[in-house]
């Protein structure tokens, strides 16, 4: 058989490489560009589209209509899309003023007047009756009326390349790629240019006949250092001290998930619910207070609001995180508990939702919420970490036992009020001549108060 | 340089053309090595395409794989409800009060549930007078998880819908030629009788004939001529003063079980009084080893002992044809009945008409206050005669249909071959059943039931006390309850749970009270059938026809019903089947229980081999031509000689996991529903090898164990003489073992917080075994099989020793090792001590952890996993013990136990921990414990603790009797009291104090957190 020969294979991958470098860097640095662009052009845009929405209005004053819809109107009725009310926007076109006014400020009794619009309108929603608003002055229900018939704003286009994919593809991971690619070209150069160099000098010696006196070699280094038996010794106790500590440190990390920030089916967002709503935690995780789990919260919990709240207001969007995006999870919600949100009506079709544990203790621990938060009275923080800014939440503490045992040692016990405690409290704090007691001093940290 | 010698193999090499020689040269072995043999079938070997440089490959790849999957932690799921239910909150239990009422078992219960699955079963203390939740009752939480279950209706093995059911079953039953024989077990459910008349009215030929798999059939008929209902007198043993019984194991499964808890109450010594227990029985019971005074007598005599008693009390006659030693009994049996008035009872289990109508009339003679005729249990409804005749109707032909729920004749009928033949008679079987068992096998129809769990129900235990049942989670399989079938083929649109309310609108005041409470006072809505009262029962004849001496050639065999196994429903159970027999103390086996009398002279042996497994020999047993073969034989202390006992409900083998299928079925020894049989007794061959927890039987005198005096010593001698204080020496001073001086440890002071202590007092402990299951359940304690067991490596946290005496009583036992002196003495005598008595006195102590202040298996553990907390609890840290085991050969109580396997999750241990619905029971807020690890009982302290936490949050004191363990909680009979000794006014710091109170082993000096209460005897003749 024959041989073939790839004489200059190295060099050939050398160059192939380069070649790639090169390519995808201009790449990366195109794709950046595009983005800076269309960031650019939506901002105008919402510009243009915020200009031409406030000449438009002829009603009253939509900045004192948007207060008064947020605090009464907005639990059922959404400008542009259905609630548990109709969609507002387009209603002045749709009936008269006079009418609006009286079904506003008392809609019952409109339809006991048997008002046929007014029956109509209330057959059609399932007879669900709307409160009236008698404190509401005609100016105030244009206001209103002149907010919601603000056209209805452009979605931002693109501000993130692919929307959900979120911020992978960000351009700052694809320059240090290319720095490092321009890196890596620039040395495999210098040694290419070493290397002729070298040869060329050679070349001209030879040429030139001048007799390149090679160096006597000496003793090479790791034999002197072999017959040091002290640096052999001290080393070899280095080299064995650095390696304990690496196994040591490696050992003790296991199972600890210290940081573990797993992707969840449905992008829940800490920071929007307890950070921008200052939502209690424990109005979702309810069975903190009163039992040994947190509890994730079920579904119909997640519905007593989203129910109205079927998307997300325009300032809650991030950069990393676009409007659009978090819309698309609270439909995720509705497909999972079966809300329809265009019948504003349950299908009975329930997908549970497989949320990633994140916390997970060991099956011999025992760990009991209501004990640290209403007993204790803890904030879910101190263990759980800055819940409120997380956007997608993570292991904040390592949850070892030594982390545990520290907390016992330092916190004192909550005990004012609690009659539980007194005869105890009298008695030890007798004992150990103090007046606050640690959960230690209490016994807390006795093997089977966990372990059992 | 090298040698040029030559090395001859062997004189072969002399020979130039030996092919040996040749072979040797190639070979190092002149025989093929048999190495594919070794490895398996060589075809295959050979066709095998997989080199030894793939097999490295493999290797290779799979440990690489394995090490790289290593490193990443499982990722594990949350599911949360979709649409929350209010009441569960996940974490907190809820407890349903309900009612088992298997047609065996009737008792009110509290179901525990976790996340809407039951897990435990226990006491309903508002029905605390009528008991009965004995150790079967707390088990059947686990049956309801049994992956054997009927899991949808099924027409001729063929899985089908209900409404497919319904259809075939409705043009079935339209045509039907003949009667439709309804064959249930005691239902005892108002609703169900309406019901059934309904269903009735609708078929007009239907016959409901009631079957108890377990007879009480002469009780009721006795009662049913006295007073016209069929029903059984209530007994409340509290009253008793003076209770005599004649082959009654009325703390056993007797008319319906339950009447422990009032016994017991009146066993415990108060004011210097307690009452009178004699037992005159054949089989040694759970009664007859709790009775102050036993006599071992034959079924036969056990008739005259009540013609005579009899005789005596009413005054008639004054002599008896029994020997001098039992009448003489007998006359001071009636001299104390008649001394104790209204406080005297007689009870009998001798299954007579004859005996229980002079059961009665004795007691009316007495006119005892304990018994109660007037509300009489209505929770054994069964007629012996019927069924009889149904089953001889079936094989004429005269029967067109049979609906049989709650009952398995085909396991349990004494003739059921004889019910197989005619039921192939029948056109249409239909079988409503939980499992698929001999029954429903044989049928065409099968309408899977669900359990009493997933149930509703309302019962009639007596004539004014009622219980409703009620559903604890959805049915788990495609099921429907028997009540529900028939109300859909009656074309009734309600549910059994609509037609309940519906029956008792207007009798109780509150329905949703009675189902909160599960029991309430109230007269029947439904009219109870009564028959004329012949009233002209002649108590004299019957007592003269028990008196006449009966032909007896033979054994005379009594069956029995353990109390773990009861009438065999639970077969399926790994609890009960591991639960060791209080008496025998032997676990998954039944046995014909002999006298070593009996057994001597036919050769039946007894013996411990060297694992310390029990063997004994086989016996043939044959009745009237009937044959049970190989029958363990087991030498039983205190059987009556010339008696045999058998315990029924063993040898089930269909529905039934294939290591669940032990014992022999003795149901075809039950001939006519009669437990007394006159049977012949043979040797077979073989060695049967049983499960036996405790192979040392005798107390040898060791009164530092169980502590035991008589009524009178306790009120009239000083505590020192009875329940003394050991003393040790310290500088030739006597110092009591109690008094710091002599204690090699420093004490912790243990006045601060909560310190808890368990009292078990052993006169009101009856040793039924509630505790054992109640802990199981509560701790996840692991069933090992029978064949661990064997090797002692049962893993009961708590343990009901049972001792016999070797003498007489303990007493005399005591006695005899006292005055042991010198070699010959102490050889002969301590020998002597080993063999119980044929009559021994018997003696139960639970013993479990004993949670020492000073324990010796805490100072031992070499990693600190055993350590003591401040609330007294000795505590076992899992996750830190590395098996060493130091601990459990430190303790000097020997309730240690170590897990030598995995058992959950292994296929070895195939029981409920091994399938995914078996564990549903396990209870969450305690670990399983996995393989190389020590457990113990740990006092509950999931329990305890979570009574502090309620406390806390709340922001409360603890009252007493919040703290309970599981142990505690289980016992209805008070025997087991549990508590915070730092509690001013705690119950258990009286008992701590009181008189009776003894630690074991105290003089060890290991300061025991559990303390017991003297067992006291009343010998006090009158």
């Amino acid at each position: 058989m024959k041989k073939v020969k790839y004489r200059h294979s190295t060099s050939r991958l050398l160059l192939l490489s380069v070649a790639f470098f090169i390519s995808f860097s201009v790449l990366g640095i195109a794709q950046d560009e595009a983005s800076q662009d269309a960031a650019a052009g939506s901002q105008e845009q919402t510009e243009e589209s915020s200009e031409d929405s406030s000449a438009m209005s002829d009603l009253g004053d939509p900045a004192n209509g948007k207060s008064l819809f947020n605090s009464l109107c907005a639990a059922c009725h959404k400008p542009y899309s259905a609630g548990i009310g109709p969609a507002l926007h387009g209603v002045t076109e749709k009936r008269d003023m006079d009418w609006l006014y009286r079904w506003i400020k008392n809609s019952q009794e409109l339809i006991a007047s048997g008002d046929d619009e007014a029956v109509a309108v209330y057959e059609e929603y399932n007879k669900t009756a709307m409160p009236a608003f008698p404190q509401l002055s005609d100016a105030d229900i244009d206001d209103i009326l002149a907010y919601v018939e603000q056209p209805k704003p452009e979605p931002k286009v693109a501000q993130t390349g692919g929307g959900s994919t979120g911020g992978e593809s960000s351009g700052g991971g694809v320059s240090v790629n290319v720095i490092l690619g321009i890196l890596l070209f620039v040395l495999v150069m210098l040694l290419a240019v070493l290397f002729l160099v070298n040869k060329t000098l050679r070349n001209f010696a030879q040429a030139s006949g001048v007799v390149v006196t090679e160096k006597p070699k000496g003793k090479p280094i790791w034999k002197s250092f072999v017959e040091n038996q002290f640096l052999v010794l001290v080393s070899a106790v280095f080299g064995l001290l650095v390696v304990g500590w690496f196994a040591y440190g490696f050992f003790m990390q296991i199972g600890v998930d210290q940081g573990y920030q797993p992707i969840q089916p449905i992008h829940y967002s800490h920071r929007i619910h307890a950070g921008d709503n200052q939502i209690d935690c424990k109005y979702c995780h309810s069975s903190a207070r009163t039992s040994k789990h947190s509890g994730i919260p079920s579904l119909n919990v997640c519905m007593n609001c989203h129910v109205t709240i079927s998307e997300v207001s325009p300032e809650t969007a991030t950069e990393e995180y676009s409007k659009e995006f978090y819309d698309g999870e609270i439909a995720k919600l509705y497909d999972a508990v079966g809300w329809d949100p265009a019948e504003q009506d349950y299908t009975g079709e329930q997908k549970p939702v497989k949320w990633v544990r994140i916390h997970n203790l060991p099956d011999f621990a025992y760990f009991n919420h209501s004990q640290h938060v209403t007993v204790g009275g803890i904030q879910c923080q101190k263990c759980h970490g800055p819940i409120e800014e997380m956007e997608v939440v993570y292991q904040d503490a390592p949850l070892t036992m030594g982390w545990c045992i520290n907390c016992h040692r330092e916190t004192n016990v909550r005990m004012e009020g609690n009659e539980y405690y007194e005869k105890i409290h009298e008695e030890l704090s007798k004992k150990y001549g103090v007046e606050e007691l640690t959960v230690a001093q209490m016994g807390g940290l006795e093997c089977a108060k966990c372990h059992y | 340089m090298s040698s040029n010698k030559k090395y001859w193999k062997s004189v072969e090499e002399l020979n130039e053309n030996s092919s040996v020689v040749e072979t040797l040269q190639q070979k190092e072995f002149a025989e093929e090595i048999p190495v594919n043999e070794f490895l398996g079938d060589k075809e295959s070997l050979e066709s095998s395409k997989t080199s030894r440089r793939d097999f490295l490959k493999y290797v290779g790849f799979s440990t690489a794989a394995a090490s790289l999957a290593a490193c990443e932690g499982p990722v594990i799921k949350s599911i949360p409800y979709v649409v929350q239910p209010e009441r569960i909150v996940p974490g907190v239990a809820n407890y349903y009060a309900s009612t088992i009422a298997d047609g065996f078992d009737f008792a009110s219960v509290l179901v525990k549930t976790r996340e809407g699955r039951p897990i435990k079963v226990e006491n309903n203390d508002l029905s605390k007078s009528k008991g009965g939740v004995n150790s079967r009752v707390h088990a059947s939480v686990l049956s309801m998880y049994d992956a054997n279950r009927v899991k949808r209706p099924m027409i001729e093995g063929r899985n089908v819908s209900w409404e497919e059911f319904d259809r075939e079953v409705g043009s079935a039953l339209g045509n039907v030629s003949g009667d439709i024989v309804l064959l249930t077990q005691t239902f005892a459910s108002p609703s169900t009788t309406k019901l059934i008349k309904e269903f009735s009215e609708k078929y007009p030929n239907v016959r409901h004939v009631v079957y108890d798999t377990v007879s009480e059939n002469d009780a009721l008929n006795a009662f049913q001529a006295k007073f016209g209902k069929r029903a059984l007198p209530n007994y409340d043993f509290s009253k008793a003063e003076t209770i005599v019984s004649v082959g009654a194991d009325f703390l056993g499964d007797w008319q319906g079980g339950g009447y422990d808890a009032g016994y017991a109450k009146g066993r415990v010594p108060e004011n210097g009084k307690m009452s009178r227990h004699i037992q005159f029985e054949s089989n040694m019971s759970l009664t007859g080893a709790n009775a102050d005074k036993r006599f071992p007598v034959t079924p036969s005599q056990q008739k005259a002992v009540l013609a005579a008693l009899y005789g005596y009390v009413a005054g008639g006659s004054s002599t008896s044809d029994l020997p001098a030693k039992i009448d003489d009994a007998v006359v001071k049996a009636a001299r104390q009945l008649r001394k104790a008035g209204s406080g005297a009872v007689v009870v009998s289990g001798i299954p007579d008409a004859n005996a229980q109508a002079l059961v009665l009339a004795i007691n009316e003679a007495l006119g005892s206050g304990v018994m109660d005729a007037n509300n009489p249990r209505m929770i054994r409804q069964g007629n012996a005669e019927e069924v009889m005749q149904a089953v001889e109707d079936m094989k004429s032909g005269a029967v067109g249909a049979v609906l049989m729920a709650g009952v398995n004749p085909a396991y349990s009928l004494p003739n059921a071959n004889e019910f197989t033949e005619a039921l192939s008679n029948v056109d249409v079987s239909l079988a409503f059943s939980m499992k698929p068992d001999e029954t429903a096998e044989l049928c065409k129809f099968v309408a899977a039931t669900p359990h009493y769990l997933e149930s509703w129900g309302d019962i009639q235990y007596t004539a004014s006390d009622f219980a409703l049942m009620q559903p604890t989670i959805r049915p788990l399989f495609d099921t429907r309850q028997f009540q529900d079938c028939l109300l859909k083929w009656t074309d009734n649109d309600k549910s059994y749970h609509e037609y309940i309310k519906e029956t008792w609108s207007g009798s109780i005041p509150s329905w949703n009270t009675a189902l909160h409470d599960g029991v309430f006072k109230a007269t029947s809505p439904v009219e109870i059938e009564a028959s004329e009262a012949s009233g002209s029962v002649n108590v004299a004849t019957a007592a003269s026809e028990l008196a006449r001496p009966s032909e007896n050639n033979g054994m005379e065999l009594t069956l029995y019903t353990k109390p773990s196994m009861g009438d065999g429903q639970q077969a399926n159970n790994p609890w009960l089947q591991e639960m060791p027999d209080p008496l025998t103390r032997a676990s998954w086996d039944n046995y014909l229980t002999i006298s070593k009398a009996d057994a001597e002279s036919m050769g039946l042996e007894n013996e411990n081999v060297s694992n310390g497994g029990l063997n004994g020999s086989y016996a043939n047993i044959t009745l009237d031509g009937v044959v049970v073969e190989n029958v363990p034989v087991l030498i039983q202390p205190g059987q009556a000689k010339g008696t045999v006992g058998l315990a029924l409900g063993y040898g089930k083998k269909s529905g039934v996991q294939e290591e669940m299928q032990v014992g022999v079925n003795a149901y075809p020894l039950y001939k006519n529903l009669n437990a007394v049989q006159s049977v012949t007794i043979e040797k077979a061959p073989g060695v049967h090898e049983f499960a036996c927890v405790q192979l040392h039987n005798t107390l040898m005198g060791r009164g530092d164990i169980i502590k035991e005096t008589t009524l009178e010593v306790f009120n009239t001698k000083d505590v020192k003489e009875w329940n003394s204080v050991p003393q040790v020496s310290l500088d030739h001073v006597e110092k009591p073992v109690t008094s710091p001086e002599v204690d090699m440890w420093d004490g912790f002071d243990r006045s601060i917080g909560h310190h808890f202590n368990l009292s078990i007092d052993l006169n009101a402990c009856t040793g039924c075994g509630a505790c054992v299951i109640a802990c199981h359940a509560e701790n996840n304690v692991p069933v090992v099989g029978k064949s661990e067991v064997r090797r002692s490596r049962d893993m009961h946290w708590l343990r009901i020793d049972r001792y016999y005496s070797s003498e007489d009583s303990f007493i005399d036992d005591l006695d005899k090792k006292e005055n042991i002196s010198g070699l010959g003495s102490s050889l002969s005598e301590f020998g002597e001590l080993e063999e119980p008595a044929d009559n021994p006195q018997v003696v139960f102590q639970p013993v479990m952890c004993q949670h020492c202040n000073h324990a010796p298996c805490e100072t031992v553990c070499p990693v600190a996993a055993t350590s003591h907390g401040r609330q007294g609890q000795n505590q076992m840290i899992y996750n830190r013990c590395v098996g060493t085991r130091y601990c459990a050969n430190n303790c000097p109580y020997k309730v240690r136990r170590f897990n030598w396997f995995n058992y959950a999750e292994n296929e070895e241990f195939d029981y409920h921990m091994n399938n995914d619905l078996g564990r549903m029971v396990i209870n969450p807020d305690v670990t399983v414990r996995s393989r190389g690890v020590m457990e113990k009982c740990s006092m509950c302290i999931q329990k305890t603790q979570k009574t502090i936490l309620d406390a806390k949050r709340d922001g409360r004191v603890i009252e007493d009797g919040e703290f309970q363990t599981a142990c505690s909680a289980a016992c209805d009979k008070g025997a087991m009291t549990f508590g915070d000794i730092n509690n001013e006014g705690a119950v258990i710091r009286d008992k701590k104090e009181d008189d009776r109170m003894y630690h074991l082993l105290e003089y060890v000096g290991t300061k025991p957190n559990v303390m017991y209460q003297t067992k006291i005897r009343n010998t006090t003749e009158a």
